[in-house]
């Protein structure tokens, strides 16, 4: 009964990335790659500086977004979980929250050109509020369009899981909680947080993963002004470079799996489904 | 029942904002695709028509959107089929432990956290190397199956982990075979959680970019088609028909949900008690 799965995921996911590990100890002239066995590639990408500074903006993206999709999805669940009291209305607003998830990344970008564009809706508004006196430049194609269109598409991520396991906490221990004293604050602290942690993994993983992978989205939002390792690995394709963007892949493919290898010790996702 | 508390009120307006953040963007480019024929990408309208929607239905110059759009719909049917039928039979192989089901299990998880792009060049390598042509229907296919099958298959997960196994025993202790009891018993159970696997692998795969993005060939799917046109239309008729495919997405999941819906009450009112096999 597996065995499909199994097909489907050691020809899609398994050979590509032993192609991509292959590949990376390959050489390339202009025009083709050739099968070798050098580590011209990885010697390259930890020689150079670029190296370096486009993995540490990758974190910085990834550390800022998760503080950001934590905080406002975790408020989101709790509202939904304890503040909404019937569970049809539970379902609905849970459902708009997750609508977005299922439509496309790429015009959910697009449809923020608008509101940060330098005549945009944000300038036009804060100029005719008197707050500044000249359109801002910083708001599109930068940093902060790169995460403000990060926590906007992923945030949901956050949400979804945090929301399952605050379904689940038995309301009894919060009554409990109630009961002994606790004020509002000391339940949320020392029940309800601790029992949503792996709700929170999974969430984290989630939006760690899929922002450490992107290319798109910086590549799109920063108006290419900005990098991380996925657009590196993009560039490289574009130029034809198929062994140096599969070390960079590699290395990627690396951090990543040991980022979720830290995580994993804190949740078993098994037990979470 | 007990009054509502004060922070009940700053959290429902935390949520209304978060609502807002989450589809403003998209009501305004719904707003802006009724632009005037003279108007721009941002605010001010200069009056309203239908022109940018007009120009989609024209001879475009760049690209092919209506042929991109059928061939994401056709892709999309694909692979939402066989990521139901796969994501079942998966789910139910996970019931019991069976050589390499930990491995299998990893895999899975590696598929949904990869990085898309790793995918994307892993599979169009493959291709290019072994002397094949990479194609939306089998290249992309595969590629968006390593997207879709993980969020299936973790969705039967949950439903086999609440699935009362009793329901099964007794129609196996009343004679039935195998197949019966899958057909007749087990089938109809899950049938509204199948609903759910279908709207992830159509709506998954119809907005999928990353990983379609070398392995699609010569023939673009609507996303790259729509992600080519960012760069070089400047134009309202991209916002047209980033609302037309955002319409239609929409109408697919209202269509998905209200199977669901559906699927359920209807199982209600005929007074089966198939629901209630759920723990």
């Amino acid at each position: 009964m597996a065995l499909p799965i199994m097909a489907v995921l050691v020809f899609f996911l398994v050979l590509p990335i032993l192609m991509i590990v292959t590949v990376s100890f390959w050489q390339a002239t202009e025009f083709s790659i050739i099968p070798a066995f050098d580590l011209e590639n990885y010697e390259f990408l930890f020689g150079s500086n670029v190296t370096y500074r486009v993995f540490f903006n990758t974190f910085k993206y990834a550390f800022i977004t998760w503080v950001f999709t934590l905080s406002i999805g975790f408020t989101v669940a709790y509202f939904l979980a304890f503040h909404v009291r019937s569970l049809t209305w539970q379902i609905v607003l849970f459902l708009l929250c997750t609508i977005p998830f299922w439509t496309s990344n790429i015009i959910r970008m697009i449809s923020w050109i608008p509101f940060l564009g330098r005549n945009g809706i944000a300038n036009s508004t804060l100029i005719s509020w008197g707050v500044i006196d000249e359109p801002l430049d910083w708001l599109l194609f930068s940093d902060f369009a790169v995460i403000l269109a990060f926590v906007h598409l992923y945030t949901l991520f956050m949400v979804v899981p945090i929301f399952n396991t605050m379904m689940r906490i038995d309301k009894s221990l919060i009554e409990a909680a109630r009961d002994a004293g606790a004020s509002g604050t000391q339940i949320l602290w020392n029940v309800i947080i601790p029992l949503t942690k792996p709700g929170i993994m999974i969430g984290t993983i989630f939006v760690v993963t899929l922002v450490m992978g992107d290319f798109i989205t910086v590549r799109f939002m920063s108006g290419s002004q900005s990098a991380n390792v996925g657009r590196l690995i993009s560039n490289d394709i574009a130029l034809l470079a198929y062994p140096s963007a599969s070390a960079t892949a590699v290395v990627l493919l690396l951090t990543v799996l040991i980022v979720i290898g830290i995580l994993l010790r804190f949740v078993d996702i098994r037990k979470e489904l | 029942m007990e009054p509502r508390p004060r922070s009940f009120y700053i959290l429902s307006a935390f949520f209304a904002l978060f609502l807002l953040f989450l589809y403003g963007p998209t009501i305004t480019i719904a707003i802006l695709s009724f632009q005037g024929p003279g108007g721009g990408l941002t605010f001010p309208m200069q009056g309203t028509s239908l022109h940018w929607f007009r120009d989609l239905f024209e001879q475009q110059a760049v690209g092919d959107i209506w042929g991109s759009f059928r061939r994401s719909f056709v892709l999309g049917l694909m692979v939402m089929v066989t990521t139901v039928v796969l994501s079942v039979m998966g789910g139910l192989a996970f019931r019991k432990k069976f050589r390499g089901s930990s491995i299998l299990f990893y895999l899975i998880i590696t598929s949904l956290v990869i990085p898309s792009i790793l995918i994307s060049l892993g599979v169009g390598l493959i291709f290019s190397q072994s002397g094949l042509n990479v194609h939306w229907s089998t290249s992309g296919f595969g590629s968006q199956l390593t997207w879709t099958l993980p969020f299936g298959l973790l969705i039967m997960f949950a439903v086999f982990n609440r699935f009362d196994k009793s329901y099964e025993e007794a129609a196996r202790d009343l004679g039935a075979t195998s197949w019966q009891t899958l057909r007749h018993v087990v089938l109809p159970i899950i049938g509204p959680s199948l609903i759910g696997v279908a709207l992830f692998g159509f709506t998954l795969s119809y907005d999928e970019f990353a990983r379609t993005l070398l392995t699609a060939g010569s023939y673009n799917t609507l996303p790259l088609e729509i992600f080519g046109m960012t760069t070089n239309v400047t134009t309202p008729v991209l916002y047209a028909l980033g609302t037309l495919t955002t319409v239609f997405s929409l109408l697919m999941i209202g269509l998905f949900l209200s199977l669901a819906l559906w699927s359920t009450r209807r199982k209600a009112r005929v007074g089966s008690d198939a629901g209630k096999g759920m723990l």
